[in-house]
Order: C-alpha cells, then structure tokens, then sequence
C-alpha cells in the first residue's frame, strides 16, 4: 500500500470525474451532500459504496435514477458496516480463487442515525474483526431523514422533533455521544474527524483511511441547513466555525497517536483565535431558544464543556 | 404516475437502477441563482469544490469555471465562500 | 449412475456443515444459537485446519450474519449461514432484504421454539414465523436428507429464473443432535453437482445489461428506494421466481436422484402410501418419520392410512396437495408452530386453503403438537389416525382445532 503522502491541487480536484453524480435530491446547501461528493473525490482505484439508510441514501437512489457512478449497496439502516464486512469478506474469498484481479476499496456511508445509535454494533463488529474498509460517518446531528428527530449525535441543548424546546425542557439534554473515543478504544489502525469546509484536509484524511489495511473510522462534521434551520448558503461557514470554536476539533489518529490537524493546531498555537461558542450557536434555529435570558445558562455550560474538552483533546494529542 | 413505466416482466429484478439521476435535472428548485462576475472571479475553484450538487465545473479546455443551471439549485455556497465575493445571488430576470 | 459414497455417523449439524464444506462456499457470517451451534464449530474447525478457503466471518449479532451474507452475496460470493428461534428472528428484517435483493443464500434451520418463555428445543415457530420473507423453505426429515438439501438448496437458489434464498429445516435437536448413518458424497461431486456460480443479468444505469453483481467494472445500484409507483412490480417478480422455483426444485430432486440414488417424493411432496388413502395425515420435519411406522402399522390392521410429508413449505406445492389430498375422506393436518388468534397452524390454514376450491375435499382437521420441543409418542399418532377414521365414519368433525400432548 502506498505510504507516500497525496499530493494534489483544486485543479486535480476539479478535473476528476464526480463520482457521486448531479441530479440527487438534496435540499439545497445540504452539508452531506457536498461532503459526500468530495469524499468520492478521494477513491483512488476500484471502489464499491456500501450505505446505511438515510439522507444520502435515499437522495441518491430514488428508484431508477442513481447518483452513483461506483458500485453500490443499500440494504438496511443499521448494517453499513456489516454490509462492508461482507464484501470485505467476498473479495478476499474470491481473491484466493482468482475471481477479483486487484485491490477494491471498500467505503461504509453512514449518518450519526446509521453510526452513533443503531449502527453502532455492526459498526464495533466490524472494526473489532478488522475487516479492511473506510467507515465515513456523516454527522448531520440528527435524524434528518425521517423529520429531525434527535439521535445520539445531536448535541446538547438542541432542538428537534423529538426534544423540542418546550417550556419545561429546553431542547436535547443528554450531551454528544463521543463517539471517536469510542472508536479509537478500538484500538484501530486509523481514526480521524474533518470538517468539509477544510476540503484539503478532510480529502487527505479519505485517502489515508483508504489506504489503511483494517478498518478507519473518518468523522466528517457535515451541517444539515434544513434540520439546523440555517441559511443553506452558509453550510460550509458553519463547518468552520464549528472547527475555530473547538465544538468540533480536526485531528487524526494513526495507531492510536493523536495529532491535531493544521486547522485546530493553529487554534491551539495562537489560543485567542479561538471563537466563542455563541458565535456558532447564532443563526442556528435549532439554537434560538437558548439565546434568552432563562436559558444563558446553558449556552455558559456548553462554552464550559467545549473549553474542558478542548483541553483534553489537547492533553491527548502529541505536542506540537 | 407515467403511462410509460414498464411492467413487471419488461425490468430488471432486485430494483437495480436503470437510469443515471444526471437525466433528472434540478435546476428548476432555485430561487436565486448565482451570477459571477468574471473580473473579480481569480479561478480559485473554492465554489466548485464546495458545490453539493456538482453544478459548478472547471473546465480545462477553455480555462474557465462554468455554471450547470440545470442542476444548480441556489443555495448560496458558492456566493458565501468565494474568497473575492465574485458571486452574488440573484432571482433570475423575469422573476418574481 | 449412482456416485461412490462413504457411510459416516453424524448428526443433523454435522451433516449440514460437511454439505457446507463441499458446496465450496465462498463465506459463511454466522452466529451460534443452540442447537444450530455445532455447525458454525464444525465448520469453523474447517476454518482453523485449513480444510476450507471459505473466510469465516463470527458476526457480532445473527441481523449482521444475513446482512453480511447477503452483501457477500450480492459481490459475487456463494454464501451460507445457520440460525434457529432468536438468532431467526433477529435476523427478520434481512430475510425479506435478501430475498428482495434476489441473493441466493442458503442458510440453514435447526428449528427451535421461540421465547417467551425461553425453550431451547425443536418445534417450527421459527421458521414459520418467516413463511412470508420470501424464501423458498424446505423441510427436511432426518440427516441424511439435511445433508442432501443443503446441496440442492445452492442448486436451487442459484438458478438464474429462481434467484431466491432458501431455508432448509431440521428439527432442533431432534435431527440437529442426532447421530445417524449419513451416505455422504465425494467432494469431487458434489463440486460438480452444484457447478459455479451462475448470476442472473440485469440492466444498469450505464445502459449495459451485466451480471447482477458489485463490480467496478460495471458500476450498479442495488437497494435503492422505491417509491409506491414502482415497488409492487419487484415484488411480482419475486413471486414469479418462487413459481420458477416449483419446477426447479422437481429438477434438482431428479437430477441428485440420479447422482445419490436418493430422492424425496418429487422435491415438493414425499407421499407414503397416499395413493389409495382414505384416512391421511399431513406433517413437517422428522415426525414423519414416526408417521410412517405408525401408517405400517394401520396398514397391517387393514386401515387405509396415509401420510403426505410437506417437505417445500414455500414455493407451496399447490396442484401436489390437491391431486394428493382430494380424494381422501378425513385429513388431520400438524403444526409444530402456532399462530395465536388464527384458526390453527400455518400448514392447517394452507392445507385447507389449497383444497377450498376442489370440487369434492374431506374434513380437515388441525393438531398442534411438540410446542417446545415436548415429545410426540407413536401412541398419540395413532390416535390423530383414529379420530380421522371416526370422522371418515361419520362425516362429525368434533373440534377443528386439538393440542396433541397438551395437559388439558
């Protein structure tokens, strides 16, 4: 497997055919969307796309028009992973026998629905057994699919479907699930979070988990305009600033041995480019109610958690 | 429900899909639409990176970036990232 | 020409995996759940000493055993699996996405009574409780035909008008745990019987028409969403491949008859001295094979008994059942499963509803029996055959529905 690093350019970039096609129905500036088809920019030979059922799922594969150029299975919504295990396990069977000449990337697709809740057994399986594929998780914070209804990703203080903000509760109480510490107590080959907005970066980060022989894990922040009511136009805005309030840190972890990446290195070299949460929280509709003042306390207890994780992550991470 | 969809017998099994969804063109969902202005546009192709729906191109060709209005669906990315705001959206002439 | 065979003592799960073994498959995902779980060990000690290619996958739950089956499948790999009772269950959901995928996986049932309460031993409940998945279901009577129809289940479901998965049942226990003689095959042939792969064609979104398989080399899109203006015309074809399947499964029983010398009434239907029945009695699974000693010993009394062994369940054998029931005078159906708030069992209401519309069909009559894995004596038999010979007598049918064995 290559170890060099990939090199390219916006040029290379842009001169790849798209391998997750136009004419999907995503709503309009839908954050997995635009991830999703950077991501397949990343493949770098023979690749089959095997997908967990929700929103990119069901976009791109509205019967009999598919948005994809690659090879690609849906069967069930919490099976991304065993899915992948299985054609894992068929290329290596038909390998021995001479049926499949060269390598094939396989890629598991899910939303935190299909990740943090439901699938996240076939998903530890899966890892634990060390089957050799790249899980992309697409963290839109909620079921978005079915109507916005709050999954184990959706952060605190949010507001869906199913923990509106109410008069009695304001919004989501129980806090994110971590859900990369979880994966990288798997002692796994490759376990890395990106934001699309750094493209450069989170494009690097498919390529490395491609490459791994095992199992990767990527964590890709991808903001959801319809279910964070957020203007579609500043999806990619939101995955920055996610990154430069230490809401959602960029790092990856090669065996284990965590590094922040460039864009929240840079957080931690010069801390007072770091932004307040309630600069993130602002033009959030999912938000709104917590900017009043019986709520403030909640929008202090989130600054508090993201300060305290932020130095953790920091404490865990290799020095600069 | 269209008086060309085939029967049972005449399609595939398992639910394959026979058709590629760039023959499903999404233009027509926008409100407004992106309009650049050639001489601030630097050709960084931030907006082509960014664009959901693959509406915006290089073009190697002709050196150029080029808008696919037929699957454009006027979100606004490509008018929010541009580094030299190139872009700005507008309801197209015509409309309300 | 009969093939050389060897004469080993295995038990039912034995049996199954050594059929596994030489079907050459490609993967088998699996879980263990009694008493299916000495073939996922058996087959693992395949794994361990080299015996096999297969790569073995120990999934984590049985849901992702199928799952993992059927995407193996659908990349072009002959898979297999084994359940029972729970793990079936579990697995639920996927059954119907695998058939709806149209992935020939053939997995394998030691039939075990589902909770609550919790019982580890053999009755149908299981496999019954999926008789609308999609699968093609094939009951067997004891190891040796358990080896025999893992072999032509691949045989079958791979057939490229059938491309269904299919259920070969053996009751828990009962067949699963037994020792018994087995006349096995060579390896050699039984590789030959059931041949390479073949996949069905399928036309793609690049215009080709390609092997239905997932391949770079000819990019396809399976499990898409179906909205209600194209769902219910795959699900037609689904049904159209279990009809392709009646025949196919005839074939196969032919065709292994001529490799084993052994076959199983046409594939669909094992008949035991029905032919000029009066009194018949209609079973699944290894009861029948107490039947027949029973209907012996009717015989010798000079009572005309008969018993019809369902062994397809699903495609069901419909024109088989009226030809061989109708001309009856009394027919006592078992059910080794329940379907609470029904009138009776799953093979009771199937029985009935296949000869509703024969002109001329006797009472029919419906007996609950080994719920649980609770033993069902030759003398209780006997006594299903005497009531149907008081009601061939009188034309009284006295309770439609009875509880074989049941502390009343």
């Amino acid at each position: 497997m290559a170890t060099e690093e990939w090199k390219f350019t916006a040029k290379d970039i842009a001169t790849k055919p798209d391998l997750f096609l136009s004419g999907h129905r995503a709503c309009a500036g839908c954050g997995p969307a635009s991830a999703l088809r950077l991501i397949m920019k990343a493949t770098r030979g023979p690749t089959i796309v095997t997908e967990a059922t929700g929103c990119m799922e069901v976009v791109s594969s509205i019967y009999p028009y598919t948005s994809w150029a690659v090879p690609w299975l849906h069967t069930a919504f919490e099976n991304a992973a065993a899915n992948a295990s299985g054609i894992d396990a068929a290329l290596k069977a038909m390998g021995k026998k001479g049926k499949v000449k060269e390598h094939i990337d396989v890629i598991a697709l899910a939303g935190d629905g299909g990740t943090y809740d439901i699938g996240i057994q076939a998903l530890s399986g899966a890892v634990e057994r060390g089957h050799d594929f790249l899980f992309v998780l697409y963290d839109n914070e909620g079921y978005m699919n079915t109507g916005i209804q709050r999954s184990g990703g959706t952060p605190a203080g949010a507001a869906t479907t199913t923990t509106p903000a109410g008069t009695v509760i304001p919004g989501k109480v129980e806090k994110k699930k971590p859900i990369t510490e979880i994966m990288l107590a798997h002692d796994m080959p490759y376990v890395a979070t990106a934001a699309p907005y750094y493209w450069k970066d989170m494009l690097t980060k498919v390529r490395k988990g491609l490459e791994v022989e095992g199992p990767a894990f990527l964590h890709v922040f991808a903001p959801c305009p319809r279910g964070w009511r957020t203007d579609p136009a500043k999806t990619m805005e939101y995955s920055k600033l996610a990154v430069e309030t230490c809401i959602f840190p960029v790092w990856e972890a090669v065996n284990g041995k965590r590094q922040l990446s460039t864009p929240s290195k840079l957080i931690q070299l010069a801390p007072q480019k770091k932004r307040p949460v309630k600069d993130y929280l602002a033009g959030q509709g999912r938000f709104r109610h917590l900017f009043t003042p019986q709520n403030q306390h909640i929008i202090d207890e989130m600054q508090r958690l993201t300060d305290e994780n932020w130095q953790r992550l920091i404490q865990k991470c290799e020095p600069a | 429900m269209s008086s060309k969809d085939k029967s049972w017998k005449e399609i595939s099994i398992a639910g394959v899909c026979s058709k590629s969804s760039i023959g499903f063109l999404t233009g027509d969902w926008k409100t407004y639409m992106p309009i650049r202005d050639l001489e601030k546009c630097t050709k960084c192709l931030t907006c082509v990176m960014f664009c959901p729906d693959g509406a915006i191109r290089w073009r190697p060709d002709v050196g150029d970036i080029e808008f696919d209005f037929n699957f454009c669906k006027g979100c606004g990315i490509c008018a929010n990232e541009c580094p030299t705001k190139a872009i700005t959206m507008k309801i197209p002439d015509g409309e309300k | 020409m009969k093939t050389k065979q060897e004469t080993m003592a295995l038990n039912g799960d034995e049996a199954v995996a050594l059929a596994a073994k030489q079907c050459d498959v490609d993967v088998v995902a699996a879980y263990p759940i009694t008493p299916q779980t000495i073939m996922v060990e058996k087959f693992s000690e395949y794994v361990a000493n080299g015996e096999v290619q297969t790569e073995f996958v120990c999934t984590e739950s049985e849901h992702s055993a199928m799952t993992a089956c059927l995407a193996a499948s659908l990349t072009g790999a002959r898979s297999f699996t084994a359940s029972a009772s729970a793990g079936l269950a579990l697995m639920h959901e996927m059954l119907f996405v695998t058939s709806g995928c149209r992935a020939p996986v053939v997995m394998a049932i030691a039939n075990r009574a589902l909770s609550a309460p919790l019982n580890i031993h053999g009755d149908q409940s299981d496999s019954m409780a999926e008789r609308d998945s999609g699968w093609i279901h094939i009951y067997v009577e004891n190891s040796q035909e358990a080896y025999d129809s893992i072999i032509q289940a691949f045989k079958i479901a791979e057939d490229v008008n059938v491309s269904l998965p299919v259920i070969v049942g053996l009751d828990g226990f009962t067949l699963s745990h037994s020792l018994e003689n087995v006349d096995v095959l060579t390896d050699d042939s039984v590789k030959q019987f059931v041949g390479n792969r073949q996949l069905p064609k399928v036309a793609t979104h690049e215009g080709k028409t390609v092997p239905l398989m997932l391949d770079p080399e000819n990019p396809m899109t399976m499990g898409p969403i179906a909205f209600p203006n194209y769902y219910f015309e795959f699900k037609r074809q689904q049904q159209e491949g279990m009809k392709n399947a009646l025949k196919r499964i005839q074939e196969v029983n032919s065709e292994y008859a001529e490799l084993s010398g052994r076959n199983y009434g046409n594939g669909l239907t094992d008949n035991y001295k029905l032919e000029d029945a009066e009194i018949a009695v209609v079973c699944v699974g290894s009861t029948c094979g107490t039947l027949r000693v029973v209907v012996d010993e009717l015989r010798q009394e000079g009572i005309k008994a008969g018993l019809l062994r369902l062994r397809t369940f699903r495609p069901l054998p419909v024109e088989d059942l009226r030809k061989a029931l109708a001309p009856t005078m009394a027919i006592a159906v078992m059910d080794k499963s329940m379907s609470f708030g029904g009138l009776g069992g799953a093979v009771f209401c199937e029985i009935r509803h296949a000869l509703y519309d024969e002109k001329q069909h006797p009472p029919i009559v419906n007996y609950i029996y080994g719920l649980g894995g609770r033993d069902t004596s030759p003398r209780e038999l006997r006594g299903v055959f005497e009531e149907l010979m008081h009601i061939a007598k009188t034309g009284q049918v006295e309770r439609e529905v009875n509880y074989l064995g049941l502390r009343e």
